[in-house]
């Protein structure tokens, strides 16, 4: 299977476009104080989102991690919404109500990720249901790290996904650390991978700094999906190439390790087999850099001039039909009346 | 008109709501072909066929989990805990997903769960505990526990019909004990509204769920003395009924709350807390507080009967309290 120019140049940009706004988020704002929140980048694993969320239909869904901002992209957001959500102000994906890339919008079918790991795994098991009890013909795909796979909601999650044969393909970004804990101490099993047998689904290994090769592997993971054929495991192999988070100072992580993956750079794989095989030309690849930067500078002008939410916005939103109570407005009632 | 138990009443509300409604589904432990531990669901999968009634593992977690993904998409999942007890394994994904979507990113989650709490039947440890106060304690969450057939029907019907995630207690000691006649038609009870069982002017007992059928009994005694109890149903504990509660305060001056949920952290402590800053100057006497002690629920016949309150303990109270 060969890949067009159009969805080979797709992924290109869409791999770019998310380290410019991740390096942005992470060496710039970060470090100006302008994000007050966590910051969570996936430098070198952006093959894994792309490749895989780049072919989906339009009513197919995604429970993305946060470590999977390609995913996002692809689906929509723009990059103002995620710079906005990241600076905490009201036009950001959940109006300041959380940080970074906990946000999501069923409006573009992405489910929002929480901070405990794998509780999108059973999620993504009630849309694949969804997408059967309406006979519809699509898939959810639901992304998770190494670490999520030892918690019991990812066991039961895929159980349940593949006796239901509900249509959904999980993808393990296998970046090698768990925060801090590599994976020997995360798990007796070498491969992520080897746990679907338990489930009876198809689990495969792939190099999660292929952007094509993980694009294929989803592709057929997807098919099976679409003909009924119910779950699928792919875990990609990849490598952290930062912290968990921005403040974490790595000291964990042996040196060569950054030397050996950095080879491995999906995006520089990419665009070098492009230009070598006279895909793309030099020039192009300069355009579309040129491209990217505009894009993530507007977004960043325009989320900076953007207002924070009102205090008030505090008390909103918990429920449809109502909202909270002000803690001290029986107090204010009854003093001011005296 | 026709009488039926609670437990029926429960079950009519959900077969009606899945005409009604094509999104409206059951999934749970044992719901399908068994009928579910207690027969709620019994009949469901033969009228409702497998694809909207369905039979999972023994995965709480997943099985709230996949309800909230089926209602991110627009359904109305139904999902049953066999034993309220077992919601502690689905802990985390009511608190943590489902309660906080609509806040953090503006998506609904139109979800039931439902499951059987309460003592009374010899349950033990593990099939007898009143678990309400860990998702009252949830913003983002509703939290209903009818102590009628009439209620059991209303509240299951307005909780699928929600537009957030409802947790519904259903006491197992009323399921077969419990019984009238209902109307014929739609019968909806409004979420967030306590109602009088009872009418008096001396003294307001508080309560909901099992408990209300002690209060009603004990009002019964009291009354051949001249004491008049008022019986407050909460029914709804999230979002609590305060004006409900106040009004019923200001009318009679004393208050007795009472649940069969243990005393620390309990209702009760919520509700005497509004009390005492909202009808602080409408009381007569001490706020009282009549609950199970502080321990888990015990088996043995002797010890569960001590844990659990009594018609007499009521009795006993109201009567210090009238006196005061």
């Amino acid at each position: 299977m060969r890949l067009d120019k159009k969805t080979l140049l797709d992924m290109l940009y869409y791999m770019k476009l998310t380290r410019e706004i991740e390096a942005r988020i992470e060496r710039k704002l970060y470090r100006q104080g302008k994000i007050v929140g966590g910051v969570y980048v996936g430098r070198g694993q952006e093959a894994i989102a792309v490749g895989s969320c780049i072919q989906l239909e339009k009513d197919d869904c995604i429970c993305p991690s946060h470590r999977d901002m390609g995913a996002f992209l692809i689906r929509g957001m723009a990059p103002r919404e995620i710079f906005a959500q990241y600076m905490a102000r009201r036009t950001g994906a959940t109006r300041g109500k959380d940080a970074n890339l906990h946000m999501g919008d069923m409006s573009r079918n992405i489910v929002a990720f929480v901070s405990m790991l794998a509780d999108t795994i059973p999620v993504a098991a009630g849309i694949g249901l969804t997408y059967r009890m309406r006979k519809q013909r699509n898939v959810v795909l639901c992304y998770f790290g190494d670490g999520a796979t030892s918690r019991g909601d990812w066991h039961e999650g895929l159980n349940l996904a593949s006796v239901q044969k509900a249509p959904v393909v999980y993808i393990c970004n296998n970046n090698y650390y768990a925060y801090s804990t590599p994976l020997e101490k995360q798990m007796a099993v070498k491969d992520i991978a080897v746990r679907a047998q338990a489930y009876a689904m198809p689990g495969v290994i792939v190099d999660g700094n292929d952007v094509v090769e993980v694009y294929r592997a989803t592709k057929q993971a997807i098919e099976l999906a679409r003909e009924g054929g119910g779950p699928s495991l792919i875990e990609c192999k990849t490598f952290r190439m930062t912290g968990h988070s921005a403040h974490d100072d790595l000291k964990y992580v042996p040196k060569e390790l950054f030397v050996e993956w950095e080879k491995k750079d999906p995006i520089l794989r990419l665009e070098s087999s492009l230009i070598r095989n006279q895909t793309v030309t030099e020039d192009e690849v300069k355009k579309l850099a040129t491209r990217i930067t505009q894009e993530v500078d507007e977004g960043v002008s325009l989320a900076e001039n953007d207002p924070f939410p009102n205090p008030q916005e505090t008390l909103e939103g918990v429920y449809a039909d109502q909202n909270v109570e002000a803690p001290l407005a029986f107090a204010n009632m009854f003093f001011s009346d005296k | 008109m026709a009488v039926v138990t609670y437990l029926e009443a429960i079950r009519q509300g959900i077969v009606e709501e899945m005409e009604r409604d094509s999104n409206v589904f059951v999934l749970g432990e044992d719901v399908g072909a068994y009928g579910g531990a207690f027969k709620v669901t019994e009949g469901l999968l033969e009228r409702f066929g497998e694809e909207r009634v369905i039979d999972t593992p023994i995965s709480e977690s997943a099985i709230v989990g996949a309800a909230i993904g089926a209602a991110l998409m627009g359904m109305r999942p139904i999902a049953e805990m066999q034993f309220a007890d077992f919601i502690s394994c689905a802990f985390d994904q009511i608190t943590n997903f489902a309660a906080k979507c609509r806040y953090r990113w503006g998506a609904g989650v139109p979800l039931v769960i439902r499951g059987p709490s309460g003592g009374g039947v010899h349950g033990g440890p593990f099939h007898s505990q009143n678990p309400e106060m860990h998702y009252v304690h949830t913003p983002g969450l509703k939290v209903v526990a009818p102590s009628t057939a009439y209620d059991a029907k209303g509240l299951i019907k307005a909780a699928i019909r929600d537009e957030d995630p409802v947790v519904y207690f259903e006491h197992k000691f009323l399921y077969r004990r419990i019984k009238e006649e209902l109307p014929d038609g739609d019968l909806i009870v409004p979420i967030g509204k306590a109602d009088v069982k009872r009418e008096g002017s001396d003294l307001s007992v508080l309560t909901y769920g099992a408990m209300v059928h002690l209060a009603l009994e004990a009002a019964v005694a009291l009354a051949k003395d001249g004491i008049e109890l008022e019986v407050v149903d909460l029914r709804t504990l999230l979002p609590l009924d305060k004006e409900s509660v106040l009004e019923s305060v200001k009318k009679t001056s004393k208050v007795i709350l009472l649940h069969e949920d243990t005393r620390t952290g309990g209702i009760a402590g919520e509700l005497a807390a509004i009390i005492a800053e909202e009808a602080f100057e409408y009381l007569d006497g001490p706020i009282m507080r009549i609950t199970a002690p502080d321990t888990p629920v015990p088996y043995s016949p002797p010890l569960e009967e001590f844990f659990l309150p009594k018609t007499s303990d009521i009795i006993r109270v109201a009567r210090q309290l009238a006196a005061y």
